[in-house]
């Protein structure tokens, strides 16, 4: 029973990065239908950006957080900016290798300007573990869970209550019917781009907390997993995304609690598989039937 | 006369809504006849599972085919148009980035086989296959003076040809029954005139029978025998053309209460 | 008929006189090792270009899983000519790769084929890792380290004769009565049903003759090579695929044939940049994709009919 609740912590705590991460995938699906390859570099930037504040620049950890989802926002605006917005009516596969194109750049940049070796991040909070009814937690995980939650809640409250929020969900349904009732797209996708960067971002400076380590490449596994988890939650949805994100964190702890953890990345794949076959539009997407 | 495509109390349902509720028809060998309604009656919906594309909720329908009898319920689309059910679309669906002649070929899929070693090596029987059935195709599209467009691709195609194209493409399958849907949608009289013309000449020409959904009231009251006509989902009247002009329900269907 | 021969023959002297140009180059001295190299490394690429093509370009279906699909092959031919290493087990090895590929492609795609456009990508490319993590986990592959040694038969003559054998079964594909209906689905899949099209079972042939032709290039990459690892064909080996065909123009075998041919050369040119070189890569390959959104061919194929007749036209306009 305890170790099935210190999994279930264990998987919750993995399961809020992806969740953040899928958050920025489905948001970006969900206004201009495009796999944001290079989401999961965003996150590596924002790993990053929080490594320097906190060496260099002594930044604390809100500080380090906050300026990291500034930083990937400005970022998610600018590679918008310069290399989707110019294919906006090409072909969709087209703009898919775009985004490719921007991940390798930013991996490979990253390993160019700063080395691809691992480095330790910084420990900017000492880890404290706790030990309640004999499931140990560490005030890390608490940390994580609770960014992460509250995290989810404010863009939920962003996406539904204000104007913005009314715009891009207005988008995502019809563009041009949108653009019609004064709609201005190029500022709601960029707004998108930046809700979903800075979310990366959070999820960057949280992971180094958690695993100690970062490197150019950190985004690429977790990237493809998050985009899993927004495809399993039904991509383009929001709600769906969080949830898709703790059930693969949780999948993935509880293959590895079992003694298969190499085959935990087979088992998230298998889900997902199966998930689509069941549901091929995902938990709560909506199957569009072509209208004849 | 015998009787091809029966149809007996079909229903669909989406969801709480009553598309199509009890509707009862039938279409005899070689008869041109019209399905008329208002808009949202439900005449595609109907169009759409008679040829498989949507599956009814309740009902049948049964075709005769050369081998007996066959219920079509829940039978796939392509299936349903294997037995001899070809069909053209409210908004034109030709494939738009081939050829005129490719999308002729398409339709004449299950007509001939192809062997794939012989295709994939180009066997001689491979070259024999393909110059007999672009033969046949070529035939076809000079009987509707297509001709002269058999390389160019069909989203080139002016509207009207497109439609036409459809038509034909529909009548490559050989299909013993033809549904048109809305085929006169956007065409001017001129062009309307050009389509009645058509329809007949396929219809006499080939043989075959043809169910039509149509706005235009010249065209099919021109063209059908028989005229059923379709309200919020339910059959309201089913006649000759004489008999459905001076019927009271479909007067009032069409055109209000107080007429 | 008889322009039927005339153009097949144009077709064989092209290969052949590529055959012979090759020959003569390695004679002269003019490609070397290096070169020759990248040479094949561009066949490879070709193969498994021009099969995935036929999936994503012409049956429509959106898959990400081709490196799967190699690997299979890859291993089938490692495994069997690491054991007997005769010229008879390395090609048995290769039809071995391409039936294991096929049943496969089967299990993979009678599934995931009903799942439309990003999902089905996700799913193929979700099929493609698990056959990695299998191999990655099996002793007969040797785990994660991959095999090394594996006697090397897939010389360049090789590789370049099973190009021209998978485009050319490929090419006739779509040029019979398969193609087109793979092409109908495509283009509006109710529309083909609607046609008496089995739409599943041309989306299925696609990507089962697109699984079979990966599975050859994946052969020729153990033996080239002689070392594989289950590294070697992850998501980023999929990804790649899937440049050269974008590159290249979607829908267009001789753009397959052009982006795999530029890739291959400015990877070798880049060679000496270190690790500058995936950087200018990744911004080339932005560019070209802002600036050529439909890729460098389009979906325009070289075609000696339409050369013939251009000249044709040509000569009677001066007569």
């Amino acid at each position: 029973m305890t170790t099935l609740f210190q999994q279930l912590i264990n998987g919750l705590s993995l399961g809020s990065i992806y969740a953040l991460l899928a958050l920025g995938y489905t948001m970006v699906y969900g206004i201009i239908k495009l796999i944001n390859f290079a989401h999961g570099d965003i996150y590596m930037l924002g790993a990053f950006w929080g490594y320097y504040t906190i060496n260099f620049w002594h930044f604390n950890f809100i500080f380090a957080l906050l300026s990291a989802m500034v930083v990937c926002a400005a970022a998610g605006v600018i590679i918008e900016y310069f290399a989707y917005r110019p294919l906006r009516h090409a072909p969709r596969i087209t703009a898919l290798i775009t985004a490719i194109g921007v991940s390798y750049f930013l991996e490979n940049g990253m390993s160019y300007l700063y080395g691809a070796d691992t480095r330790d991040f910084p420990q900017v909070i000492k880890q404290v573990n706790y030990n309640l009814w004999g499931v140990r937690v560490s005030n890390i995980q608490i940390l994580i869970l609770v960014t992460a939650c509250l995290l989810m809640v404010m863009l939920q409250l962003i996406i539904k209550k204000t104007k913005m929020g009314r715009a891009m969900r207005a988008v995502s349904v019809d563009p041009d019917a949108a653009e019609l009732v004064g709609i201005n797209i190029n500022r709601t996708i960029s707004f998108t781009f930046a809700l979903g960067s800075s979310m990366a971002g959070a999820a960057g400076v949280l992971i180094g907390l958690y695993y100690n380590s970062i490197d150019p490449l950190m985004g690429m596994t977790p990237g493809i997993k998050a985009f899993v988890a927004a495809v399993v939650g039904g991509i383009g949805s929001v709600p769906g995304a969080s949830l898709g994100g703790f059930l693969i964190g949780l999948l993935e702890t509880a293959v590895q609690s079992v003694g298969l953890s190499a085959y935990k990345d087979a088992a998230v794949y298998l889900v997902l598989i199966i998930i689509l076959l069941v549901l091929p539009a995902g938990i709560f997407g909506k199957n569009v039937k072509e209208k004849v | 006369m015998t009787t091809l495509l029966n149809v007996e109390n079909l229903v669909k349902n989406f969801g709480g809504l009553t598309a199509v509720s009890d509707v009862d028809m039938h279409l005899n060998d070689d008869e041109l006849v019209a399905l008329i309604g208002p808009n949202g009656a439900g005449k595609t919906t109907l169009f759409n599972l008679l040829t498989g594309v949507i599956v009814p909720s309740s009902g049948s329908i049964t075709f005769r085919g050369t081998d007996g009898v066959i219920p079509l319920n829940g039978m796939k689309t392509y299936k349903i148009a294997n037995l001899g059910m070809g069909r053209t679309f409210q908004n034109i669906r030709l494939f738009k980035e081939l050829t005129v002649l490719d999308n002729v070929l398409i339709a004449m899929t299950a007509h001939y086989k192809e062997n794939f070693i012989q295709s994939v090596f180009r066997f001689p029987k491979f070259y024999r296959t393909e110059a007999q059935i672009r033969k046949e195709a070529i035939e076809l599209l000079k009987i509707f003076d297509l001709q002269d467009d058999v390389d160019k691709l069909a989203k080139n195609l002016p509207y009207g040809i497109q439609r036409r194209l459809e038509i034909v493409r529909s009548l490559a399958m050989k299909p013993k029954i033809l549904f048109l849907d809305e085929p006169a949608a956007g065409m001017n009289p001129e062009e309307t005139a050009d389509l009645t013309r058509l329809i007949r000449q396929v219809q006499r020409d080939f043989h075959i029978t043809v169910l039509l959904i149509e706005h235009d009231m010249s065209l099919v009251m021109n063209l059908a025998s028989r005229i059923y006509v379709l309200d919020h989902g339910s059959l309201l009247a089913e006649g000759t053309p004489t008999e459905i002009q001076q019927n009271d329900a479909v007067i009032k269907a069409y055109l209000g209460e107080e007429a | 008929m008889k322009a039927n021969l005339k153009y097949n023959i144009c077709w064989l002297i092209l290969m052949v006189a590529g055959f012979y140009l090759m020959n003569a180059l390695i004679l002269v001295g003019v490609i070397d090792s290096f070169l020759e190299n990248m040479v094949v490394t561009i066949g490879i690429n070709i193969i498994l270009a021009v099969g995935l093509n036929l999936v994503i370009g012409f049956a429509g279906q959106f898959s990400l899983g081709h490196a799967g699909f190699m690997a299979v092959g890859a291993y089938a031919t490692a495994i069997i000519i690491s054991k007997t290493p005769t010229a008879g087990a390395f090609y048995a090895s290769i039809i071995v790769g391409v039936v294991v590929a096929i049943i496969a492609a089967l299990i993979v795609g009678i599934p995931t084929l009903r799942l439309r456009g990003d999902y089905l990508a996700i799913a193929t490319m979700g099929a493609a890792e698990i056959i990695r993590i299998i191999i990655n986990n099996l002793k007969i592959t040797n785990g994660p380290s991959g095999m090394f040694n594996i006697p090397q038969f897939a010389t360049w003559p090789v590789v370049y004769t099973m190009v021209c054998i998978t485009t050319i079964i490929i090419v006739n594909f779509i040029h019979s009565r398969g193609g087109r209906a793979a092409l109908a689905v495509r283009e509006d899949e109710i529309a083909a049903e609607s046609m008496g099209i089995n739409i599943f079972k041309w989306k299925l042939a696609a990507f089962v003759l697109g699984a079979a032709t990966a599975a050859v290039a994946g052969s020729m990459q153990a033996s080239y090579l002689q070392t594989i690892a289950p590294n070697n064909f992850n998501i980023m080996e999929s990804i790649a695929i899937l440049i050269i065909v974008v590159l290249g123009g979607v829908g267009s075998i001789t753009g397959s044939f052009v982006a795999a041919t530029i890739l291959g050369v400015v990877d070798a040119a880049l060679q000496s940049f270190g690790a500058l070189r995936m950087v200018i890569y990744a911004l080339v390959l932005i560019l070209i994709m802002i600036f050529k959104p439909s890729g460098i061919m389009g979906s325009r194929e070289l075609s000696f009919k339409r050369l013939f007749s251009r000249k044709n036209k040509k000569v009677g306009a001066k007569s």
